[in-house]
């Protein structure tokens, strides 16, 4: 072969083997850095929050902790508190759930009376009972998200409890 | 000596390399303004000291990370000593960084051919910023739990990648184990790495152009070392002593309570350096988020980094200068109206302060022998009387009962009551014990009178006794008080108000001569030591005999058995069993079904069956119980 000619070959040869030898250990580290990616959060069948007598129908939110089974990369945890929910009984008996999480930024809202609503503690969203919108210029594009629920055996209260992704102004499961 | 070193040079030209290090050339002589790119390296220095040793004893699991830090902080030698440094290091790294940026852009140090390097400055400043962010979360704790929350949320508004983004930042679908293993690989190996080559490339281009000195030169040019080298020294020794000085103060770095998705956070706020893009957030309504959170953002990241350009233009340097000044004023009032708006909120000031209650019992019950569980400090709240006995008894009990005339958690119960036409405010008030100033603050209302079926909030009528002190000798001379038995403390608002023990009591319990006054006394002492209460052990046993005489009082002198069961069985029993009255047994039993047999059986008065109906499960009941006796863990006094 012609001196021009191998030395291209050589540094092709270079190149290739010192790509492959550099990109094979990476690809292993880039798979596992990709794992979470297909771990996104089955949707949670419903899960009892609390018994029909604990939510008097007086359309007062209450807030009640979720409790379900839960698997954190290695640890399954049969009753964990994967968050919480604000239940209220309207007096026509309706049952109304929300998830607490500010549809913003992901905050934890608080109850603050009937006529404020809710109002979310880091960048004063708030909501009405109903947990539409309240405030002009609400920093949240959308309203408290509302879950569906259902009463089992006429005395227990379940909750199908689902996250939505924050910062979109419709419900985006998670 | 000089052998040795002979030796050394010959294969590494280590005299060389000194050299250059330290006769580096400073024109117009030393000055303190050149110190702040020092004074960067060596805190940076200080955070990888720290940082590797805080390392060694961190633990980045949902179940071990607070759980190593409060061992850090709390139990191991110099352990609040090391965090305390590392963390306010952090806090003095973000001000040198702009120190450093002002001065560089004020001398002008921005310019050609140094444009680069300027370049390498701001990634470096980011890194920092990201090193601060990732910090934040590794104690887990509910600040930087919930803190965090907000920076991941605005990952996933990112266009296009967002929700990708942000699962891989989290290390999946919820905050969990790989958020922490994530976050400290970001923290200790990724971005510090990236630091250090940073850092060295912006050192070496630094010597390549040499140092911008500033105009006019005051002295004679000299060599960094020793000149420098000394203001530098003394400036690094300033910083350090800052640290210290706040470190000392606040006895190490502050630890909130464990991360707990449950629990709101209502104290939620990223550290000071960072408030005045919180802030920034809240003026960016609904959709627009976006803009706030990335967009302006970034646009005035590329201004700053555009600063070498148009400082070529005629009036660039100016325009620099105010535009570093217009973001410095601009994040410091951004950050100042946060900082006012906190201490205004009454809502936020009660959040800090129960956080802090919080942080304080977890402690606690982390230094108490017992110690931390396998399943983590989170566990110890939980299972804690003191913590949830408040909490169950506000949302279960305080609809009907009192505790000390409030719910527990030291509000009211509400109720909402809906406005009829011809109400006035003041009758509202007057219905349900409120005044009619707390009705108009509780609900927000103006003056004048409310619009007819407008809901209200209203305080719930106590309808039950008040469980302060259950069970106790004063609670029992309470109810044995023919002027408080009928009071809403006890019965008054029961439907047992008309029944066989107010009229017993009111009736039949003589307390007029010293000797009934006497034998009234015993048998309160007897029926409380049924309760075998904590906090009247050493009463108990200090009054045994009085105790023993009480029982014969329950049995024989005033006849509570003919109602009560009291330590033999008795089948003919209608009123609530005596026999450990007020133990933890009996209250749990009492509260899991009140309609059973052996308490009220079906005269029972709406109080529903928590146990039967499922409404609390039996660790509910257990924490409640423990709580309503006044046991639970109280660290001996030191």
């Amino acid at each position: 072969m012609e001196p021009a000619r191998r030395g291209f070959l050589k540094r092709a040869f270079a190149v290739t083997l010192g790509a492959v030898s550099g990109l094979i250990p990476f690809g292993a580290g880039l798979a596992v850095f990709l794992d979470p990616l297909r771990r996104s959060a089955a949707s949670t069948p419903f899960v009892r929050v609390t018994s029909l007598e604990s939510l008097p129908p007086d359309g007062i939110p209450r807030k009640f902790p979720v409790i379900a089974r839960r698997s954190d990369a290695w640890t399954t945890t049969p009753d964990a508190r994967i968050g919480a929910v604000y239940l209220r009984r309207l007096a026509d008996g309706t049952l109304q759930a929300f998830n607490v999480t500010c549809p913003h930024a992901g905050c934890f809202v608080e109850f603050a009376g009937l006529t404020e609503g809710y109002r979310c503690p880091c960048h004063d969203s708030s909501f009405t009972l109903d947990g539409a919108i309240k405030n002009p210029g609400s920093p949240s594009p959308r309203g408290l998200d509302e879950l569906e629920t259902e009463i089992r055996n006429g005395a227990d209260v379940w909750v199908k409890y689902q996250k939505f992704l924050p910062g979109h102004d419709s419900k985006i499961p998670a | 000596m000089k052998r040795w070193i002979d030796w050394l040079d010959q294969r590494t030209g280590i005299r060389k390399l000194a050299e250059e290090a330290l006769f580096e050339k400073v024109p117009g002589g030393a000055r303190w303004r050149y110190v702040w790119g020092s004074t960067l390296t060596f805190t940076l220095f200080i955070q990888l000291v720290t940082g590797v040793f805080l390392w060694m004893a961190y633990a980045p699991s949902a179940h071990t990370a607070w759980e190593s830090v409060y061992f850090i902080q709390h139990q191991m030698w110099g352990g609040w000593l090391l965090r305390g440094i590392h963390h306010f290091t952090a806090h003095a790294m973000i001000v040198l960084l702009v120190l450093h940026l002002m001065q560089v852009v004020i001398d002008g140090a921005y310019k050609a051919p140094r444009e680069v390097n300027f370049w390498f400055g701001l990634a470096l400043l980011l890194l920092v910023l990201a090193l601060s962010l990732t910090g934040y979360l590794l104690p887990w704790d509910q600040k930087g739990y919930w803190a965090t929350q907000v920076a991941t949320s605005i990952v996933a508004i990112t266009p296009g990648i967002g929700p990708e983004l942000q699962q891989l930042i989290v290390g999946g679908a919820d905050y969990g184990h790989h958020t922490l293993t994530r976050f400290l690989a970001l923290h200790a190996g990724v971005l510090p790495g990236a630091i250090l080559v940073l850092l060295w490339a912006h050192i070496c281009l630094f010597r390549r152009h040499g140092l911008t000195a500033k105009e006019p030169r005051r002295k004679p040019d000299t060599t960094f070392w020793p000149d420098q080298v000394l203001k530098d020294a003394v400036a690094c020794l300033a910083v350090l002593a800052t640290v210290l000085f706040f470190t000392l103060r606040h006895q190490g770095a502050d630890l909130g309570a464990p991360a707990e998705p449950a629990e709101p956070y209502s104290a939620a706020r990223p550290d000071w350096y960072f408030m005045f893009l919180f802030e920034f957030l809240k003026f960016f309504p609904g959709n627009t988020e976006i803009w706030g959170a990335i967009i302006i953002p970034t646009l005035i990241l590329l201004l700053v980094a555009a600063m070498p350009f148009l400082g070529n233009w005629k009036l660039g340097h100016r325009f620099n200068l105010g535009l570093l000044f217009a973001l410095i004023i601009g994040a410091a009032s951004l950050t100042w109206l946060s900082y006012a708006k906190d201490a205004a909120n009454e809502h936020f000031q009660h959040a800090a302060r129960a956080a802090e209650r919080e942080a304080e019992r977890v402690m606690e019950l982390a230094s108490s022998p017992s110690g931390i569980p396998v399943s983590g400090a989170r566990t110890l709240l939980r299972q804690d009387p003191l913590t949830q006995g408040p909490k169950l008894f506000a949302g279960h009990c305080a609809s009907c009962h009192r505790y000390d005339g409030h719910d527990g958690m030291g509000g009211f119960h509400a109720s909402a009551y809906i406005v009829q036409s011809g109400d006035t405010l003041a009758a509202i008030a007057r219905g349900h014990f409120m005044t009619e100033t707390a009705l108009r603050q509780l609900n927000d209302l103006a003056a004048g009178e409310p619009d007819t079926g407008r809901p209200l909030l209203v305080h719930t009528p106590q309808s039950a006794s008040d469980l302060k002190g259950f069970a106790s000798r004063e609670w029992i001379a309470g109810l044995l008080d023919p002027r408080h038995v009928a009071s809403t403390n006890y019965f008054g608002a029961t439907a047992f108000a008309d029944g066989k023990m107010v009229k017993f009591v009111t009736e039949k319990i003589p307390a007029d001569t010293p000797a009934e006054r006497q034998q009234l006394e015993s048998l309160i002492a007897a029926v409380s030591a049924e309760a075998a209460l904590p906090l009247q052990s050493d009463m108990d046993a200090r009054d045994a005999q009085i105790i023993t005489r009480g029982r014969e009082v329950i049995r024989d002198e005033i006849a509570c058995i003919d109602c009560h069961q009291f330590r033999e069985p008795d089948d003919l029993a209608s009123a609530p069993d005596l026999t450990g009255y007020g133990s933890r047994d009996w209250l749990t039993a009492f509260i899991m079904n009140p309609a059973h047999p052996r308490f009220y059986g079906d005269r029972n008065d709406r109080m529903p069956e928590f146990g039967e109906s499922e409404i609390l499960t039996p660790e509910e009941v257990g924490l409640l119980a423990d709580w309503l006796r006044g046991d639970w863990y109280r660290p001996l006094e030191p």
